[in-house]
């Protein structure tokens, strides 16, 4: 059974929304990203998104664009980034992993090596956000044979789209909150319990909602309607504010700290931090 | 038929297609729906005519430059002026026809990206004419570059959007034009400047600059009662190139030429020369050749035109050379200021640092013409604008 259906399942048997965060793998660099990890694992996060840095991040608002800027200066590539999640399960982690990619790395990686990695490597997920379904058939085919799930994306000017993105949809499904890219804010898309309700009517996959989420508040607004929760920028910038503690011996501990304590926060579970 | 691409999907073999965020997918859907409504629509074509003559100056001549023959050698050179149109470049016949299609769609608000601002120029010309909103975006080095366009842009009642993301270059500008899109993709109608993007960007620019290779076809049979042998424009990401070469595919006869940016020269990391030296890639929505990393980050482009500058280019290119259709040739920064500095004073006319890539191609293949060669340029657009850049390369020297 593929890692994530099983947190999912749990879940669900609890009641309960999966966190979902997500970072860019080498921002600062990779051994602080595998830190982190483990952060987010002892803050009760349920599955994490590893972004792949890009130099053309058309998806993204400013924090991941320049946690992108930071992870390319260290040279972290996508077999890197793949790296992370091996290393993180050798380490003892338990969390799914989600490979959040750009489609240009893939292409250049070639997919038959792209899909041996995966696997090898223990990715539980892939989201691909410039590749429509359009574009999607070869990949979407290989992944099922990898048993990997391809994370669809549905926004709210889908439309009439929703029902062909979601049919086959396995995993999850991604909903973007909002005309736009990624980053934090106050607003979200004005019909977006319609939308979120007419996404489940067209499926039975849990549904996951991303894009702009930033507080303990957003996330407990929506974990009454969706499976799972994104947090991106928000803890993006976490990272980022902490990068002079990170970056000394002497304070590393507490930098790594305070981004643990924000992720419990989100997740509602700041006791435990 | 090569000339019934793209398919349905968007695509000229392998190259095309549409890789955007799915929040955008509808409205490229929607824009494609409208275009091939509008497209065969008499009001429309009629509306866009009726600018392209009396507001831009259309039909643009094509000049016999008998000097310029006369010093190469033997071919018989001829010019196509699309610098003499309003705002001084090809760019203009795009920026009319998707202002006119923007207002049939009902949309009040337009973006674009821009490098030099040669489209930046002609996207606020086009909105103040037709009295729609207008937001340029450009990269921060770029509005640092060309402070005079950006104050022409102004003037006309646009703002421009300095861009700080990346490069901040042109490819930059295209990245947050997109961007900004998303997030306010149902009241505002992006013009892209070039022949590149998802579909149906690339196959509508390319139907709105035909009127270049339309017009050259009617003009060179009238003066020379035959087709060319050769056609050079120059590409970056190939509007003038594509609209001037699309009328001429079929006739087999003639060699088209694309004249790429090779900057420093094709060996150095300097170069914009994505033919050349790129390979297959996705870049901005869409599939072609790319100068990229083996691991798929994309690599900053360098020439001295700004309008060359970019590290992608058309997919219908990218399918035109796999096919061998157009031969694809790269001219140095070097080779192109000498050029220019050729046709001013040959024929007293300073085309752009762009159109003197496609006129170095010339000077370099003439030695392989005849006496009754007959050879066609696309002069892109008029020099003006880079005085000041050709000035601060020089050192304040005409060469």
């Amino acid at each position: 059974m593929n890692r994530m259906d099983a947190v999912f399942e749990r879940l669900k048997q609890q009641n309960e929304t999966a966190l979902i965060p997500f970072l860019t793998v080498g921002d600062p660099d990779l051994e602080t990203t595998l830190d982190i990890i483990d952060q987010l694992e002892a803050a009760e996060a349920d599955i994490v998104e590893l972004g792949v840095p890009y130099s053309d991040p058309l998806a993204d608002g400013p924090v991941i664009q320049r946690a992108s800027e930071r992870a390319l200066k260290g040279k972290v590539t996508i077999r890197s980034c793949m790296q992370v999640a091996l290393a993180a399960r050798e380490r003892g982690s338990r969390l799914p992993f989600i490979l959040f990619t750009y489609y240009n790395p893939v292409l250049q990686m070639g997919l038959d090596p792209f899909f041996e990695e995966v696997v090898a490597h223990g990715i539980s997920g892939l989201i691909i956000p410039d590749l429509p379904i359009e574009e999607a058939a070869e990949i979407r085919q290989r992944a099922r044979q990898a048993d990997v799930h391809l994370i669809p994306l549905v926004a709210p000017t889908s439309h009439e789209r929703i029902a062909s993105i979601v049919k086959d949809a396995t995993g999850f499904i991604y909903c973007v909150s909002s005309l736009g890219v990624t980053g934090e804010r106050a607003d979200f898309f004005a019909g977006i319990e319609d939308f979120l309700n007419t996404v489940k009517t067209y499926s039975n996959v849990p549904i996951a909602i991303g894009f702009g989420i930033s507080s303990r508040e957003q996330v407990a607004r929506f974990s009454s309607i969706c499976d799972g929760v994104v947090v991106g920028s928000a803890i993006v910038r976490q990272i980022e504010s902490n990068i002079p503690l990170l970056e000394k011996q002497e304070s590393r501990e507490e930098g790594l700290l305070q981004i643990r304590k924000f992720v419990a926060q989100l997740k509602g579970t700041s006791d435990s931090a | 038929m090569i000339q019934q691409l793209p398919d349905n999907n968007g695509r000229f073999g392998a190259f095309g297609g549409r890789f955007v965020p799915e929040t955008l997918m509808n409205a490229l859907i929607e824009l494609e729906q409208e275009y091939n409504r509008y497209a065969e629509d008499p009001e429309f074509k009629a509306e866009i005519a009726y600018l392209l003559k009396q507001y831009s100056g259309r039909e643009t001549p094509l000049y016999y430059a008998e000097r310029l023959s006369q010093h190469l050698g033997k071919a018989k050179i001829y010019l196509k002026r699309e610098d003499l149109n309003h705002t001084g470049a090809h760019k203009i016949n795009n920026a009319i026809a998707q202002g006119v299609l923007a207002k049939r769609m009902g949309k009040e608000k337009v973006i674009a990206e821009t490098g030099a601002g040669q489209h930046g120029v002609a996207t606020a010309t086009v909105a103040a004419l037709l009295g729609l909103e207008c937001k340029v975006f450009m990269g921060e080095e770029d509005t640092k570059r060309q402070q005079l366009n950006v104050f022409r842009m102004k003037m006309l009642g646009a703002e421009v959007i300095p861009v700080t993301s990346g490069s901040r270059t042109l490819k930059d500008a295209g990245n947050e034009a997109l961007r900004y899109w998303v997030s306010n993709v149902e009241d505002t109608f992006y013009v892209l400047g070039s022949a590149v993007g998802p579909h149906p960007y690339p196959m509508m620019v390319r139907n709105f600059q035909r009127i270049i290779g339309d017009e050259t076809r009617r003009q060179i049979l009238e003066s020379e009662g035959r087709l060319p042998d050769t056609i050079l424009a120059p590409v970056g990401g190939g509007s003038n190139a594509i609209g001037m070469f699309y009328p001429f595919l079929e006739d087999t006869e003639v060699q088209l030429v694309g004249v790429e940016a090779a900057g420093k020269g094709v060996e150095t990391e300097y170069h914009a020369a994505t033919m050349t030296k790129g390979t297959h890639g996705v870049f901005q929505g869409s599939m072609s050749y790319l100068l990229q990393d083996e691991y798929g980050q994309v690599k900053e482009a360098h020439s001295i035109s700004a309008g060359l500058d970019y590290p992608g280019v058309g997919p219908e290119h990218s399918y035109l050379k796999d096919i061998e259709r157009v031969q694809y040739m790269p001219i140095t920064d070097r080779e192109a200021l000498e050029a220019l500095q050729l046709l001013c004073r040959t024929e007293g006319i300073i085309p752009a640092l762009e159109s003197a890539h496609a006129v170095a191609q010339a000077v370099k293949l003439a030695p392989s013409w005849s006496e009754d060669s007959i050879v066609v340029i696309c002069l892109s657009g008029r020099g003006d604008k880079d005085v000041e850049s050709i000035m601060a390369y020089t050192g304040g020297k005409t060469l």
